[in-house]
């Protein structure tokens, strides 16, 4: 199995957690997934028996609410069983709907937006203090950027010149209002970044080989963090949920999931020719 | 008069700490002088970071650096740091249990003229209801240094608020008697119990001696850890008083006076007064003038006292 097929089999775990718990932010995981894919299975020196490792590598899902992805994925590389996944949202479980670090691989609590991008200067100025060469990854979305808390966060990185930091923008266009550009304009963050000292990558953001190809020019960038603007779809790999901003929190209805599994299974046998 | 702010007290404790450690890690924004942190700054340049004027940064990249096992403390006015960066303290310091110790400078009504922006009457309120998260206002130099070297020993969250100026010792460099969360019982009495915290402790030193001339038998509370309140000092001493009378430079919602009710009022029911800032914005001033505004003074206790004696005999 490739890994444009494993991101659609875990779009599918994802909808069936959803499906069954009746809660849940189906459109951006979907549209983050293959980013989490890319970073999990190519990118990352991580492994479920070494989770407090010092050499390990960092990852903090700013954008809390996609967390089903990112437990599809930990699930998936081992990190625990995957019948956990049944108690997702369930009474007292650890799987709630954001990260939680009393979940293996999980590193901090994060939902709240905003926060992951200090964190992670934090991560990375400690690692930077050890001499360690260990990478810190977050994932913001693209109306997480209005959040005042990122632009500190963004200051001290540049100022810091935290190349061992990445942030990647999961850039889906769409926020539970509508339109990033219509709620808060998000069009001239290039500048932004840059203008805070950030080497800025655009790649396809559903695209495992453009992303792959955006980290490893990330991980050689020297003397400045760096931003992938991941260019995604909402909803990625279900027609009907795709660009469509209802699908932020939207639960499907028994029909609407056999269509969605029927698309994602096509799409995954698709993506082995 | 000792000369030493409680502030200078956490610099030099953690100046002689980090010369063997080289995880302690110290972060302030912008705010190097008014913590008195120039001399670690000076002294530890690799093991301090700046982060400039943005508070809630400071919060979350000290949750950050905990992560990589560092101790880390993170010094800023105390009433930007307990409430701008409230959510931050919330998720990254006490939800995600990270080893980061908060201090708050210049608590209280400590820039007294420069009005309710700079004052930090809620700390202990906000950061009070964040669990995980501890708080304690040490009374001098002595009890601060002790309580600094036992938070350097642990690798829980906790928020610490100093006040501006030098307060009277109540200890010494000889004699600091302290236990992590248990409070230090300053006299014993049968006529009340006053709980008292921070930076107020030294007033009601004073106050209980006053009473003891005129007849008064006070025990006093040194009650610097005010989560987790020391329940068994504080119902031991509610139980073998007629009345209880709490001091702190705080709102009177959500400090210290709240908790010790609520703690009294279910176990060992007896009146208890308040005595703390009003829900108003504090009147401006020298912290000496608004105490005596307030009657947040010996002569402020003493009356409150005398008053109590009258109406539970």
């Amino acid at each position: 199995m490739n890994l444009t097929q494993k991101s659609f089999q875990l779009r599918k775990d994802v909808l069936d957690m959803i499906y069954r718990a009746g809660t849940g932010h189906m459109g951006g995981d979907f549209s983050v997934m293959d980013i989490l894919v890319t970073l999990y299975y190519k990118q990352m020196n991580i492994s479920p028996e070494l989770t407090q490792d010092p050499l390990r590598d960092y990852f903090i899902l700013s954008k809390g609410h996609s967390v089903e992805a990112l437990y599809a994925v930990l699930a998936d590389r081992g990190f625990f069983p995957k019948a956990d996944l049944l108690s997702y949202s369930q009474f007292g479980s650890k799987y709630i709907g954001h990260p939680n670090n009393k979940i293996n691989g999980i590193e901090m609590n994060s939902g709240s937006l905003g926060h992951g991008l200090s964190v992670c200067v934090g991560i990375a100025l400690g690692v930077q203090k050890s001499g360690g060469g260990n990478r810190v990854y977050t994932v913001m979305g693209d109306g997480e950027l209005a959040e005042g808390s990122v632009w500190e966060g963004a200051m001290a990185a540049g100022h810091y010149k935290l190349d061992n930091l990445c942030a990647v923008v999961d850039r889906n266009r769409l926020q539970i209002s509508g339109s990033t550009e219509k709620v808060m304009s998000q069009d001239s963050q290039d500048l932004r970044w840059e203008s805070f000292g950030w080497h800025v990558i655009h790649a396809t953001g559903n695209d495992i080989t453009a992303l792959d190809s955006a980290f490893k020019e990330a991980r050689n960038t020297k003397g400045k963090p760096t931003v992938i603007i991941a260019d995604t779809i909402k909803g990625y790999g279900v027609s009907f949920m795709e660009n469509n901003p209802a699908w932020h929190h939207k639960i499907p209805t028994n029909e609407e999931y056999e269509k969605a599994v029927a698309e994602l299974a096509a799409k995954e046998a698709e993506a082995n020719e | 008069m000792n000369k030493i702010p409680n502030r200078q007290a956490i610099c030099d404790v953690l100046v002689e700490k980090a010369a063997g450690d080289k995880d302690i890690f110290v972060l302030c924004s912008d705010s190097r002088g008014s913590a008195s942190l120039a001399e670690y700054a000076n002294t530890y340049p690799e093991q301090f970071i700046e982060v400039g004027i943005a508070e809630q940064n400071l919060v979350s990249i000290s949750a950050g650096l905990a992560k990589t096992g560092k101790k880390v403390f993170a010094a800023s006015p105390a009433c930007f740091l307990s409430t701008r960066s409230m959510e931050q303290a919330k998720v990254d310091v006490g939800y995600s249990n990270t080893n980061v110790t908060l201090i708050g400078i210049s608590g209280g009504i400590s820039y007294g003229s420069l009005g309710m922006t700079h004052h930090s009457n809620q700390d202990i309120a906000s950061m009070g209801t964040i669990p995980n998260m501890r708080v304690y206002l040490p009374s001098d130099r002595h009890q601060t240094k002790s309580l600094i070297k036992a938070l350097l020993e642990d690798t829980r969250p906790a928020y610490v608020r100093v006040g501006r100026n030098p307060v009277a010792d109540i200890y010494s460099e000889e004699e600091t008697p302290f236990i992590l969360d248990k409070a230090t019982v300053l006299s014993e009495g049968t006529d009340l119990a006053i709980i008292a915290c921070g930076e107020m402790v030294s007033i009601a030193f004073e106050a209980v001696k006053a009473l003891k001339e005129q007849g008064i038998s006070a025990t006093l509370l040194d009650m610097y850890c005010i989560k987790p309140l020391d329940k068994e000092a504080l119902l031991n001493a509610a139980a073998n008083a007629k009345a209880v009378i709490t001091l702190e430079e705080h709102s009177i919602y959500g400090g210290l006076g709240s908790l010790v009710s609520q703690l009294i009022s279910a176990n060992c029911p007896k009146k208890v007064i308040n005595l703390a800032l009003p829900d108003e914005p504090a009147i401006s001033g020298k912290s000496k003038e608004v105490f005596d505004y307030y009657g947040l003074n010996k002569e402020g206790l003493i009356k409150t006292a005398m008053e109590l004696m009258n109406d539970v005999k």
